[in-house]
């Protein structure tokens, strides 16, 4: 198909309403929210419109530092958890017959109508001493006594691949629906075992898919706030956390400003990072 | 004995049944063509050789050893796919040297017989371009050396020239079978174009719902067809009906003498391919008939005359232009030892 050029202002037309949406509720919020970050705390009010470094510069601290390191490292285990998991899982369902795979994308979509609250106190509660899944374990013998699991880095990481393995699964599955069923075949009749042929087949041609999946999973768990506090001690709390706890009950907008900030541009810089990377290998 | 052999072999999809009890022998170094129109099973047959189905019921047997249960990848074998199943994220040389590098060669093997292969398929020099970039022809050759590359026992090829031109593909059927008769490798291919098929098998197998109809050389399958699907399926035929009795057979209201009919049959098909057709002047007894149509394609001419209520072709070369125009009455001549007799 022959596409031309728009050559008058209306032929614009059908970018003005996404345009204006995206100015609305994007860039006219991400603005006030960069201008806030300048601003001046007032503590007997709210605050007033300045021109100051303070807010960053009390962000540069080491326990600000490690909260930052915490949830980059969160994020990126709860990136790869779910790839991992996802890929396998999603690929053997793509080959799986039709009824089996509508049943499975209804189950993975109802997940996502859960509200995080709900994930988090169903986790708690199936992680907890007196009601939870070490009970049962108890009752097949295999653990002497029922155990707390929570709250522990373990329970946050779980509860957190819980709530982002639909999207993973989704995201990757029309990729893998595509993906030519004989090139697996091929890879077989070449000598290559099951296994084999989806590491030396499957993985490499859907890498493009699977660094795309990662990025997307890692920025959806930076954003995560309340399973951190449920299931977690506060040496598990993410930056979400303390932007959350400065702007609602420490009623410090620019410095919770500053950080939300500070975390966009940390994680701009890490996404472009990947992709330049990506870019690279795929050169070699 | 040496060779692949497929005994009994039974293939069942829920209620259909996809191949019914396949007997086919296919002896060291022979090219066997599996031909028929889509849904005959010849993929499906093609497919449980390669492992990639398992038979219902009945053995495969490769070499004397029983592989029916032997999975894919531990068959040794060779396999071009309809879509090639090139590698995307892999260049060329890559490509071809996959099946080295899963067995564990050493680099520069690997690299020693991937330029052997490359110069065999004419693409000296292409190792390191990635596969996207290169030609249909190209592509296709690719995977043949691909799935040659570990020097396999069985080489298998599923509709592989289906996606080119019809030029290049005439080409590579003959490329193609010189190759074969080069390395002398057990070949089958899976096609459902009989040019094809003629061009390069030493046995051409005719499959229909799931049945061999008949296995036999090119030539033998042209003029001695097994049934009137396989007499239909191959090149251009007339399939025109007889009556017979003690006293000779009757054929479009004309009696025709020196047919080699069966003691008993009463009705058959006569299969006579148009090339045997001959026209001469009506009477005589000859079958007589009124000429339709004249197609003259340059290098054939093909003449519809219609007689006793059919409609038959006569084929014949320019030197021997027929000279008859449409409405002309003329007589048809068939020399018995032409004529296929079939059960109808």
């Amino acid at each position: 198909m022959r596409r031309e050029p728009p050559q008058k202002l209306t032929d614009y037309g059908p970018l003005f309403f996404p345009a204006g949406m995206l100015i609305v509720f994007f860039v006219v919020p991400f603005a006030t929210m960069i201008a806030v970050s300048f601003f001046r705390r007032d503590p007997s009010g709210f605050y007033t419109p300045d021109f100051v470094f303070d807010n960053y510069a009390r962000f540069l601290s080491l326990f600000f530092g490690k909260v930052l390191g915490f949830s980059l490292f969160l994020a990126v285990m709860v990136a790869i958890c779910c790839v991992v998991l996802a890929v396998p899982f999603t690929y053997l369902l793509s080959r799986a017959k039709r009824r089996t795979q509508v049943l499975w994308l209804v189950a993975l979509l109802s997940i996502l109508s859960l509200s995080e609250v709900i994930i988090g106190f169903a986790w708690s509660t199936l992680f907890s001493r007196t009601a939870g899944i070490t009970n049962l374990l108890v009752m097949l013998g295999v653990m002497e006594q029922a155990v707390a699991l929570n709250p522990s880095f373990s329970a946050v990481l779980t509860a957190m691949v819980y709530q982002a393995l639909p999207y993973t699964v989704l995201v990757l599955y029309p990729a893998l629906v595509r993906l030519d069923p004989t090139l697996t075949e091929a890879a077989r009749t070449l000598g290559a075992s099951p296994i084999k042929s989806f590491f030396t087949v499957v993985v490499p041609a859907l890498r493009n898919t699977i660094v795309a999946t990662l990025i997307m999973v890692f920025i959806f768990a930076l954003g995560s706030y309340l399973l951190p506090q449920i299931l977690g001690r506060p040496q598990h709390w993410t930056l979400s956390v303390l932007i959350t706890d400065q702007a609602i009950y420490q009623s410090n907008m620019p410095f919770a400003a500053a950080m939300a900030v500070f975390l966009v541009l940390v994680t701009l810089g890490l996404v472009a990072l990947t992709v330049y990377a990506g870019r690279k290998g795929e050169a070699a | 004995m040496s060779g692949l052999t497929l005994q009994n072999i039974v293939k069942q999809f829920g209620q259909f049944t996809a191949v019914k009890n396949v007997e086919l022998t296919v002896p060291h170094g022979t090219f066997v063509c599996l031909l028929g129109p889509s849904g005959c099973g010849k993929t499906t047959l093609m497919r449980m050789v390669a492992g990639l189905d398992l038979p219902t019921s009945g053995a495969i047997q490769l070499d004397g050893k029983d592989i029916t249960n032997v999975p894919t990848h531990k068959r040794d074998l060779g396999m071009v796919f309809q879509s090639l199943a090139l590698f995307p994220h892999l260049t060329v040389g890559e490509n071809i040297a996959y099946s080295l590098r899963i067995r564990g060669i050493g680099k520069e093997e690997q690299k020693k017989r991937v330029d052997e292969l490359l110069s065999m398929i004419h693409l000296t020099g292409y190792a390191d371009r990635p596969v996207a970039k290169l030609s249909g022809g190209q592509r296709q050759r690719v995977a043949i050396a691909r799935a040659l590359a570990i020097s396999p026992k069985l080489f298998l090829l599923d509709e592989p020239l289906s996606a080119l031109d019809a030029k290049l593909r005439e080409a590579m059927q003959v490329e193609l079978r010189q190759l074969q008769q080069r390395l002398g490798i057990t070949t089958i291919v899976v096609t459902h174009d009989q040019r094809e098929a003629m061009t390069m098998a030493d046995t051409v197998v005719v499959m229909n719902s799931g049945e061999i109809r008949q296995a036999a050389a090119p030539v033998e399958i042209y003029r001695r067809p097994a049934d009137t699907f396989v007499a239909d399926f191959i090149g251009m035929t007339n399939l025109i009906d007889f009556s017979a009795d003690s006293t000779g057979a009757n054929v479009l209201g004309t009696p025709v003498t020196g047919l080699a009919i069966p003691a008993g049959l009463k009705s058959g098909v006569l299969s006579v391919r148009p090339e045997d057709v001959h026209l001469t002047a009506p009477g005589n007894g000859a079958i007589s008939g009124t000429v339709t149509f004249v197609r003259d394609l340059g290098g054939t001419i093909e003449t519809f005359v219609e007689a006793g209520g059919k409609q038959v072709v006569a084929v014949s070369m320019p030197n021997a232009r027929p000279d008859v125009t449409v409405g002309q009455a003329v007589g048809i001549q068939l020399n018995p030892a032409d004529c296929v007799v079939l059960k109808s």
